[in-house]
């Protein structure tokens, strides 16, 4: 990496545009160092974990995100979207006024016929949602769920379609929305790392993979990718000391490398070397944090029960309770993939299974968020990459891209609301649609970001998470 | 004049090295900034262009608008562009504020003077063919040892700055043995390097390390992460295919020195030469380096459109410098490349034999690239067996005489079996079984693991000498069957029989057909294996049990069986009848028949067609005991054929089929055939093609248009990159976009001149190398002094080297290297090493989990690693190794707390730790000092100063002490690995040691380059 004078260097940075270098990319190799000195408020994203963004484009109304991630294509019609039509029209055709000429995945050269909801709806909550009754954990705090019914999205097959949601594009090599946010906004903890992902599967339907690409940090240095927490073996990857190595040894060995490297940078005069050390400090806290994250022993009964888990066993409801002591911690930005929701037959049966797989730990979840007072300034996001057919596929439904649903939460959404709909099939999103991207730009306003001018520049060209198409911030659900 | 001092000011500040010594110049200061500012609006892409203007061309910006130009060259003050970059109306300003990138003061200062001075346009400079310079002179001649060093030391003569100084010697050949094999000197040839003062011993280094194998190796590296090189799909199951003689094609290549217009010709058309060799199929894999899917549910055309995508991407990175994809859905917004010069080009691959979903992870056209040794021995085999099967085929006297004997037994033992029906047939566990008409059984119903079959048949004959049990295909059973396994196999264990009570023992089992290692004889001699028939499922095959003592029979008697059948899987009978015989003699092996070989033999003589006379010519052949030998040998070698075909590596290489129908996909949407077909074509603004006839141009004609001497990218784009590879960045910094968008060279003049000098010496990669390493400007030290870190922060004058953390390959490789269980072999299939277990849990279709490799393959260098891209190697990825789902030019160097915990924690480097701990006690003296002296030369090829002694001492002098109190954890530390540890070594004193030697290899030094 190139030395840099750190006062010339911002400076010229400042002014600096003509001479080939993006802004972001020179921020990237810059702020290791020059913001150090500025901030060193421990609460802060100060020195290494500071953003680039300074100051931010408008006032913020979120600090974090998890995004709860029902993989394999949440069908919308036995969750939120309650169509009452399709089940008249169970059995008949489709109408090809829909369907003609539109993408399909399994179903290609297949008759195509309605399948009625497989789970009767109900009203919920003061504003009256319409929920699955498979979900009355959720319907007990519908009037926390500001529900979009209006998704659609370009991708069809679910590695493409995660890719689009998690990166903006269907193109591998873009940065994951999580690393957007640790690049621009920086992370609060120092103690761990600022985007974590926690999987499990499902035992109803088969499991999705889930590329690493989807929290990767594609062209954005890679100190922003998420970090990946396991159920077995160590939480971290190569947290675990080696056999025969006690935390003291462990601690002298660091302590000894980072004042080799010290005496050694007199010789040199590396700014890389500075902010080795402190890689090796942090990588050392780690190994105490990570696992007084993951010790639970400080947790009520009470707790377990209500998210229904003995904690520790990798399921959603465990990566649940463990989301919320992440967040608790500063972390920025927490996924938790849920892979078993490819319903391409029985979905009645699958749909029991799954439902309470995720109903009570999810809505345990949001209400613990409260009692922790992390709900005000937390968005929660859940839903999948695409919807499923209101067509059947035997007893299942295939995927469908043109109309789904998804939840939103936390104090800077409007909650008790549904926003947008779909036709009486459930099949196109008529009613204020909302586009991946339109999510994007929302998710990046309540972090205070301008989508437009939050870009990096890669292969010549300034890159955004929302991509080239326009995208729209949706007003009508802000708080 | 304040405001001129200002922005005098600023342009010292943003330019503390001066770029503007005098006029302007469009590429170096205009074009930057229109592109960036304007062209978005106002350039190529028709489908955005407002107010039907291109500030791109000249011609177009300088045009006459309704009585007011745009630009009037010389005056600024005629100039509407002038009046509105200044215009203070949000209404009329521009860019419009939305654009959200404002003009600065200096470009805004820098457009004006360039319209006062005239307003000339230069092409981009890229898209001009390159000439070569003249070598610029230089006061300082001593200086410059290749003309690399004319250029750099112009430039710095110019700006009153002084090279540094030359490396050390140890710093030197570190740096010269990273970049060029990608691992670290050996102690030896540090000393005798230091100690060489011939003139010309750097030079013999360079000569030596250029010809290492290992050179390749270090090369291939990044050339593999440019064509996205990668052991897997890429898309949703991420299942494995075969590539790796690619990778093998690449490392000979680069060490062999193959001229780089060959390597790209054979690259992208290596199928495509007359008499192709097997190397050059090999190399055209590259076309298929694509990811794919095999996700079901995939629309072939969707994912036949975005392989199509991708090739064009990849190809215009690799070879072009540029960001052609950004053609497939508008035209380029900063480059002129039109959407259809983007489908056009997708066209040259339309010939790629290739799915649209790799069901199965079932690839088509897999090419067997067998080494030198496997061919050989496959020739051998052949020659054998051809010779083994003239022998079995020829008739002599004898086996003519014993096939009409054997055509004779054989119809008379067939009237001698007699069909016999059971009157009862019961499965134990569970399936039914049905008595059909004819006398067969069928089983059906539950299909239970293992079974047990009782049968009943009653018998009226005089005597009993041999059973037979006939196995018959049925629609109904799996595979036909005749068994219940899914494949329709079966496997028979022991059938226990008695008569009217009384037991009866087989005296042999022989089979019409067995499985191998499944033989019909095991049923009777209690073999575990039991009876089977895979392959020849969905046939009927026959086994015949003779009676060791025959039984003479004076009245009915009843014959029960008792059919084991343990094997699991459903391992059971499906379809079977029986036969009994009186005849001792006819129960013999040889004259087990099937229905159709009875027939046969039944028919006269003359009715018997030619094609049946082979049928039994054939059963005598395979039956005879005159062949007994020649079958041996005939199976032997066919079985060793087959065990030599299996072990050859495939690779996906590149089959040329009818070309697929291109057409121009608008907004990229690959529903949408509206679009206009395309033929093979160039893009429009670049060189035509050579070519005389009217032909349909193929990938061949691309390689060659590419490695034409007019093509003004390809050169330069590589060129550049091998800079990068050893100064650090490139010439142009964006190596990944030489278009409108990307950096103007620090070093115009030199870029052109080595793409010039590299293209009119042979495409000579190695040449160019040395000329770059050999320079001064190389081997300058890499430590900047405060006055040059202020005047070129960003090293853009080459006035010292650059310096920067090892590729992930080449820190796992030096530390196998300093531990000494570094593997050196060249090429062969992708390695596992240590992964943390269940890191792959989120692959699915099918569920796997890692085996690391054992032995050898564990030690092997890090360009050999599996690449699964969706989830590529932990400690790897960690180091910025890309996952190679699209092309990348330049990895990221990061620096990251991971990187720590994986030097610290990861069983590779621990267990590298610990060898090189072994080392060093064995081969580095007795005493603390030597022992550090021989740790330091080996890992950092230098000697440890004092303080380092000090601290040194210090950890393992309290971890002796550590481990003198726990032995237990001095043994657990020295599991680590697979590695064993040696013999007559202190366990504590190498458990100590190990930290002192985990400390060194996690030092920043040990991964950098200086």
């Amino acid at each position: 990496m190139n030395q840099i004078p750190i006062e010339l260097a911002r400076r010229s940075f400042l002014k600096n545009s003509v001479m080939g270098f993006g802004s972001a990319a020179l921020m990237s190799l810059l702020q290791d160092d020059m913001l150090a000195a500025e901030k060193a408020s421990p609460q802060k994203p100060s020195g290494d974990f500071a953003g680039v963004l300074q100051p931010l484009h408008f006032p913020t109304k979120v600090k974090r995100i998890v995004h709860l991630c029902m993989a394999g294509g949440m069908t919308h019609l036995e969750t939120f979207d309650h169509k009452p039509k399709l089940a008249e029209m169970n059995g008949k055709p489709m109408p090809e006024s829909l369907t003609a000429g539109q993408q399909i995945a399994q179903l290609q050269g297949r008759k195509l016929t309605c399948l009625a909801p497989q789970h009767p709806f109900q009203k919920y909550g003061e504003s009256g949602q319409e929920i699955c009754s498979l979900f009355p954990h959720l319907g007990s705090i519908a009037d926390d769920l500001c529900i979009v019914k209006s998704m659609h999205t370009d991708q069809i097959n679910h590695d493409p379609a995660h890719t689009l949601f998690n990166t903006g594009s269907s193109i591998a090599g873009r940065p994951s929305m999580g690393s957007w946010l640790l690049y621009g906004l920086g992370q609060e903890t120092q103690n761990m790392p600022g985007y974590v992902v926690l999987t499990s599967v499902g035992r109803g339907g088969q499991s999705q993979p889930i590329a690493a690409r989807q929290w990767h940090s594609g062209f954005l240095p890679s100190r922003y990718q998420g970090v990946q927490f396991h159920s077995t073996g160590a939480p971290v990857l190569y947290l675990n000391r080696p056999d025969g190595v006690g935390l003291s040894q462990q601690k002298q060995v660091i302590d000894t490398v980072n004042q080799l490297n010290r005496n050694f940078n007199e010789a040199v005069d590396d700014p890389e070397i500075k902010t080795r050390i402190r890689q090796y400090e942090m990588a050392f806290r780690m190994q105490t944090s990570v696992p007084e994250l993951m010790d639970l022993s400080g947790e009520t009964k009470e707790t377990f029960e209500s998210y229904g888990t003995k904690g520790g066993e990798g399921t959603y409801a465990s990566n649940c309770l463990l989301a919320r002591r992440l967040l608790e911690r500063g972390v920025r930005f927490v996924q938790l993939y849920h892979r078993g929701w490819d319903h391409h037959g029985n979905l009645k049966g699958s749909m029991e299974t799954t439902s309470k797989e995720v109903d009570q730990s999810t809505a345990a979840f949001i209400k613990d968020l409260k009692q922790h007072g992390l709900f005000e300034d937390t968005l929660i996001v859940f839903g999948g990459e695409f919807g499923r057919t209101p067509m059947a596929q035997g007893s299942g439904r295939d995927h469908h891209i043109k109309g789904y649903s998804m939840f939103l939460s936390g104090g800077a959404v409007k909650n008790g609301l549904s926003y947008g709909g779909t036709d009486d099939f459930g099949y196109n999103a008529v009613d204020n649609p909302v586009h991946v991207r339109d999510f994007h730009a929302t998710m990046l306003k309540l972090f205070g970001i301008d989508h437009k001018r939050f870009t990096y520049k890669f292969q010549g060209l300034d890159f955004r998470l929302t991509g080239v198409e326009e995208a729209h911030v949706i007003k009508n659900i802000l708080a | 004049m304040p405001a001129v001092r200002i922005l005098f000011l600023i342009v010292l500040i943003v330019f503390p090295i001066g770029l503007f010594a005098g006029e302007i110049e469009f590429n170096r200061d205009i074009r930057p900034i229109l592109s960036d500012k304007c062209f978005a609006c106002h350039g190529p892409d028709s489908s955005h262009r407002e107010a039907e203007l291109r500030l791109d061309e000249r011609e177009n910006a300088l045009q006459e608008r309704d009585g007011h130009r745009v630009i009037t060259p010389g005056k600024p003050g005629m100039s509407e562009l002038v009046a509105r970059i200044l215009s203070t109306d949000e209404l009329t300003v521009m860019p419009p504020p939305e654009h959200g990138k404002p003009l600065t003061p200096e470009e805004i200062k820098t457009l004006k003077q360039w319209i006062a001075e005239g307003a000339e346009y230069q092409q981009h400079w890229s898209f001009i063919a390159s000439t070569r310079p003249e070598l610029p002179t230089v006061t300082n001649q001593s200086w410059v040892k290749t003309p690399i060093d004319a250029f750099i030391l112009h430039r710095l003569e110019a700006e009153g700055i002084q090279p540094s100084a030359p490396a050390n010697r140890q710093t030197l050949l570190r740096r010269l043995s990273f970049d060029l094999t990608g691992l670290p000197p050996t102690p030896a040839q540090v000393e005798a390097f230091t100690n060489d003062q011939s003139p010309d011993a750097y030079e013999k280094m360079v000569d030596e390390l250029l010809a290492s194998p290992h050179y390749g190796e270090r090369l291939a590296i990044y050339w593999l992460d440019l064509v996205r090189y990668a052991d897997t799909l890429g898309y949703h199951g991420d299942q494995v295919r075969s590539v790796s003689p690619y990778r093998d094609y690449v490392i000979n290549a680069f060490n062999d020195n193959k001229p780089f217009d060959q390597f790209t010709i054979e690259n992208l058309a290596g199928d495509l030469l007359p008499e192709a060799s097997l190397e050059q199929k090999v190399a055209s894999t590259y076309n298929r380096l694509n990811r794919a899917s095999g996700e079901g549910g995939v629309q072939p055309k969707e994912y036949l459109a975005k392989y199509s995508a991708d090739r064009v991407r990849t190809t215009g990175a690799v070879w072009l410098g540029s960001t052609f994809g950004c053609a497939e859905c508008h035209d380029h917004k900063f480059d002129p490349f039109t959407t259809k010069d983007f489908y056009s080009f997708a066209a040259f691959f339309a010939d790629v034999k290739e799915q649209g979903i790799v069901s199965g992870a079932k690839h088509i056209a897999q090419l067997p690239v067998p080494t030198d040794a496997q061919s050989k021995e496959l020739n051998e085999l052949s020659i054998q067996l051809a010779a083994v099967l003239t022998e079995f085929d020829r008739h002599t006297p004898e086996r003519d005489q014993a096939f009409v004997i054997w055509k004779q037994e054989l119809a008379n033992a067939a009237n001698q079996w007699v069909p016999v029906t059971p009157t009862q047939a019961v499965s134990t566990g569970g399936a039914t079984l049905t008595v059909q008409e004819g006398g067969s059984v069928l089983a059906s119903g539950k299909n239970p693991d293992k079974d047990l079959y009782e049968i009943v048949i009653p018998l009226t004959l005089k005597k009993l000498c041999g059973l037979r049990l006939e196995i018959l295909p049925h629609d109904l059973l799996p595979a036909k069957g005749p068994g219940r396994a899914g494949n329709g196999n079966l496997v028979l264990h022991k059938v226990e029989a008695t008569l009217n009570g009384k037991p009866v023992e087989w005296k042999s089992g022989v089979a019409t057909h067995s499985q191998v290692n499944h033989s019909g004889e095991y049923v009777v001699s209690g073999h575990k294996n039991g009876w089977a028939i895979l392959p020849e499922t969905g046939k009927a095959h026959s086994l015949l049990l003779q009676l060791k003592t025959p039984v003479e029979v004076s009245e009915a008697i009843t014959l029960k069986l008792r059919m084991h059948q343990n094997h699991g899987g459903a391992h059971s009978l499906g379809h079977f009848r029986f036969y009994v015989t009186e005849s001792a003699e006819q129960a013999s092996p040889q004259s087990l028949a099937n229905d159709q070989l009875v027939a046969i033999v039944k028919k006269p003589e003359p009715e018997r067609s030619d094609a049946e006379q082979q049928t039994l010519w054939n059963e005598f052949r395979s039956r005879t005991p005159l062949l007994a030998e020649v079958r041996k040998q005939r199976d032997m070698l066919q079985n060793r054929k087959k065990v030599v075909e299996a072990a050859v590596v495939t690779t996906l290489a590149t089959e040329a089929t009818q070309p697929r129908e291109i057409r121009v996909l608008p907004r990229g949407n690959w529903m949408d055939d509206s679009g206009q077909v395309v033929t093979p074509q160039f893009p429009g603004f670049m060189p035509p093609a050579d070519v005389k006839d009217d032909r349909r141009l193929n990938r061949l004609d691309l390689a060659r248009w590419l490695m034409n001497d007019e093509n003004p990218l390809v050169a330069r784009t590589f060129v550049n990159r091998l800079w990068m590879l050893y100064f650090g960045h490139g010439i142009s910094r964006s190596v990944d976009d030489l278009g409108s968008q990307g950096s103007w060279p620090t070093h115009p003049e030199l870029l052109d001149w080595l793409a010039v000098d590299f293209r009119e010496n042979n495409w000579d990669i190695k040449r160019v190398i040395k000329m770059m390493v050999m320079s001064n400007t190389y081997r300058q030290s890499s430590k900047p002094s405060s006055e040059l870190r202020a005047r070129d922060p960003y090293n853009k004058l080459y006035a010292r080297q650059s310096r920067w953390r090892l590729e992930a390959e080449m820190i796992r490789d030096n530390a196998l290297a300093v531990s000494g269980l570094l593997v050196d072999e060249l090429g062969g299939k992708s390695v596992m090493p240590y992964q943390p277990a269940g890191y792959w849990s989120q692959l699915n279709f099918p569920k796997r989990s890692y085996q690391a490799d054992k032995g050898n393959a564990q030690y092997r260098r890090g360009v050999y690693t599996h690449w699964q891209r969706t989830f590529l190697h932990p400690s790897l990825l960690a180091f910025d190794a890309p996952a190679r789902e699209e092309c990348t030019a330049r990895r990221e160097r990061s620096n990251t707390p991971i990187q720590a915990l994986v030097l610290l924690n990861d069983p590779t480097y621990v267990e590298a730790a610990r060898k090189f701990a072994e080392r060093i006690l064995k081969v580095g003296g007795s005493n603390f000092e030597s022992r550090l002296e021989f740790a330091w030369q080996l890992a950092l090829s230098r000697t440890p100063t004092n303080e380092e002694n000090r601290l040194m001492k210090e950890i393992v002098d309290s971890h002796r002490e550590f481990y003198s109190q726990d032995a237990a954890a001095a043994g657990q530390l020295l599991r680590s690995g697979i590695a064993p540890v040696v013999a007559g070594v202190d366990r504590i004193e190498l458990a100590s040691w190990t930290a002192a030697a985990r400390t060194i290899l996690n030092l920043h030094e040990a991964i950098t380059r200086y």
